[in-house]
């Protein structure tokens, strides 16, 4: 890495001095929906530790504070605009206007549906799309696209931090309660890929319903549900988060509950205080007014990344800056230690994930001894030889 | 120089009154971020002297010019303490702004210069009347912060931005900023000028700029065995005071690197413990004093064998290290 990545430090360092003359921009733009329902305020109100705090708009917003001032010391403006539509349609019309006007950088948060519509709708064109909000596995898979990268992590990246901390735990066996939503479904398969990975037992897999009813009670009734069977730990497979709340401390069995509440996987955390983590909250919570959560992160960090390729490359044409924001030279800094880069085979930011409760950050993943032949961060979600990519 | 620092000695005098002088006590100082303390060692038989109550979240610290007060900032509190070192007291506290991490003293004593971490700011303080002399704006989270010899140029780095902003310390305004390797931290600079040193903990290396004419003019890079690129994550640096050998503390990599200075070659590397961060050498450099953030405890190197003496267990998450020997 050292002659090529030293080239590129000689250029920047260069710029300065002839900075103040270009008065270039370089615009981000911000796609979300509206009334998206993962943002529904009944629903942000329980403060599932699996869900967001709010719109991720925020974190973009915080990014683009701090690339003020490289931007101003390399003759470079950079500027955020946020854009909202009804649906992928909208969405996708706008990008279209917006790419015409040389914008080149959009965020999308949305759910795994509108991104597929989206990213497929703008193949072949000038740009790069960011998913901040989408786990879905298949986004990163079959409906792969060159142009979309992801900074949000991936439902698999997120089953396997969870697995290797339940092996280094020795908490082999797993009672798996699963949610009627198809998202819930995606949860659990992600959950049972990593069990097989990393040699963890689900001894049961269990339906609930979210329902008093007397005659569901089978599945509605966290006592009834964890009844009867032997296991360690309950993973809950909630992708609404109303149920999961319920089931710590209501199970038969004195046993943790992981998964979508007890001890969640995520991008980030507030409770994260190393690496610099609580000046990035305090700008956050400053400017929000609320707590940072893993959207807000994604957010704030695919900003980052336009921003570090455009500097490092000396504001080069698009598609330097979409090869630099590719390549293995990228330096990544989220905030959790390590650098972070974007792997070639599917466009996923490589990323430690935080295993968190609700105040506290309990341990990151990857976990110690669990080790890669090239980086260990890769021990989290799809590798290379199994991913479902095709670009 | 003379008539400045005899009028520095009386006013110190006076503010810290009882303040005897205290040359070479043999005592090593420790900031401890989560005792809020500075844990006071003898320097022969490593017994701890003395827990001296802090601000919260003390971390860097700095001998006065005469070497007879001890000045640790304090982030939480967002504080200078000054400890008297012939007493072990604390004796005053200046406010030197939110969220201060590291500073630098001016050779006269008069002036500190604090980064502030959360305001994106370096305050310059004026020691004698505890108030704020001027506020430089500068990029997100900055953190290292360092004098060029001669007092002229204040370099300090951006870990957000990745910039090293090269401040006139007469005029207070950013003659350059300079990007440089990703989270830059902290400097060393050789004893002209000449080149300064930048410690980028992500980027794994040290950028080295001109200090002439503020370009970046090479960087030296680290390849500890059994150690990953990714898990080299240098932070602290300290140079012998003839500007030949650096150390680099290599954070995760829980070496430090012994790096010829002329040729930037990487000469050895010393094993030491978890996170290594700070650094510090005694006074005739016969010793390196190495803090391991993440296993509580100091590692002393004979710079000699380059062979770690022994460990020694201080406080809670320890920062800084000063000897005053």
């Amino acid at each position: 890495m050292g002659a090529r990545l030293w080239a590129v430090l000689a250029l920047a360092a260069l710029l300065p001095v002839a900075a103040g003359a270009a008065g270039a921009t370089v615009r981000v733009a911000h796609l979300e929906i509206v009334g998206d329902a993962r943002y529904d305020a009944t629903r942000l109100e329980f403060r599932g530790l699996a869900l967001p705090l709010g719109r991720p708009y925020a974190g973009a917003e915080v990014a683009l504070r701090e690339a003020r001032f490289v931007g101003k010391a390399i003759g470079v403006e950079f500027a955020l605009e946020r854009v909202a539509g009804a649906d992928a349609g909208e969405l996708t019309a706008a990008v279209a206007r917006l790419n015409e006007e040389g914008v080149r950088y959009f965020l999308i948060d949305a759910e795994a549906a509108v991104v597929a519509e989206v990213a497929r709708a703008l193949r072949g064109r000038e740009l790069l799309l960011f998913n901040v909000s989408a786990p879905d596995d298949a986004l990163r898979g079959a409906q792969c696209q060159p142009h979309l990268l992801h900074t949000a992590p991936s439902h698999a990246m997120q089953a396997d931090a969870l697995a290797q901390y339940l092996v280094s735990k020795k908490w082999r066996s797993v009672l798996l309660l699963q949610g009627p939503l198809p998202e819930d479904a995606l949860l659990a398969q992600a959950f049972e890929r990593a069990a097989k990975r990393f040699g963890l037992k689900i001894a049961e897999r269990r339906a609930f319903v979210l329902s008093n009813d007397p005659r569901q009670r089978e599945q509605g009734n966290v006592a009834l549900l964890t009844a009867g069977a032997e296991y360690d730990v309950v993973l809950v497979a909630d992708s609404d988060g109303e149920f999961a709340r319920g089931v710590p401390y209501r199970g038969v069995l004195a046993r943790p509950v992981v998964g979508s509440e007890g001890l969640v996987a995520s991008a980030w955390h507030w409770a994260w205080e190393r690496h610099g983590a609580p000046q990035l909250n305090a700008r956050v919570e400053k400017h929000a007014g609320r707590k940072m959560a893993a959207p807000d992160w994604a957010a704030w960090m695919a900003v980052k990344t336009v921003v570090e390729a455009v500097v490092r490359t000396a504001n080069a044409p698009f598609a330097a800056v979409s090869a630099y924001i590719k390549g293995d030279e990228i330096t990544l800094d989220g905030f959790k230690g390590n650098r972070l880069g974007y792997r070639p085979w599917n466009n996923q930011l490589r990323q430690p994930l935080l295993l968190a409760t609700h105040n506290a950050v309990i341990e990151r993943a990857p976990i110690d001894g669990f080790l890669h032949q090239h980086n260990n961060l890769d021990t989290l979600g799809y590798d290379q030889r199994d991913s479902g990519c095709a670009f | 120089m003379k008539p400045n620092i005899a009028a520095t000695l009386l006013l110190t005098t006076a503010l810290a009154s009882g303040a005897a002088y205290a040359k070479g006590t043999g005592y090593v100082f420790v900031s401890s971020e989560k005792d809020h303390a500075v844990t006071v060692l003898d320097g022969k038989s490593w017994q701890v002297v003395k827990t001296i109550a802090t601000g919260e979240r003390p971390r860097d610290m700095r001998l006065s010019p005469e070497r007879n007060e001890l000045y640790v900032v304090s982030s939480e509190d967002g504080r200078v303490d000054v400890i008297d070192i012939a007493q072990l007291k604390l004796t005053r506290s200046l406010p030197v702004g939110e969220d201060p991490e590291m500073f630098d003293l001016s050779a006269d004593g008069k002036r500190l210069y604090v980064t502030n971490e959360e305001d994106a700011q370096v305050s310059v303080i004026d020691v004698a009347s505890g108030t704020l002399a001027a506020a430089i704006e500068v990029g997100e989270e900055p953190e290292g912060v360092r004098l060029g010899p001669d007092g002229r140029r204040l370099y300090v780095t951006s870990e957000v931005a990745n910039m090293v902003h090269v401040i006139d310390t007469a005029s207070h305004e950013i003659l350059a900023n300079v990007v440089v390797g990703n989270r830059p931290r902290r400097f060393a600079i050789t004893p002209d000028g000449a080149e300064v040193w930048v410690t980028a903990e992500l980027g794994g290396q040290v950028t080295i700029l001109d200090g002439a004419n503020n370009t970046v003019k090479g960087a030296v890079t680290f390849t500890p065995k059994g150690f990953r690129a990714d898990d080299v994550t240098p932070v602290g640096i300290v140079m012998t005071r003839d500007g030949r050998t650096a150390y680099v503390t290599l954070g995760r990599a829980n070496h430090v690197a012994v790096v010829d200075v002329a040729s930037r070659k990487v000469e050895a590397m010393i094993l030491v413990g978890k996170r290594a961060w700070g650094a510090a050498l005694n006074r005739d450099e016969s010793r390196l004093l190495v803090v391991n953030g993440l296993s509580d405890d100091i590692s002393i190197v004979d710079t000699k064998s380059r062979k770690v003496l022994r460990s020694v267990p201080v406080g809670r998450v320890p920062h800084s290290v000063v000897v005053d020997d």
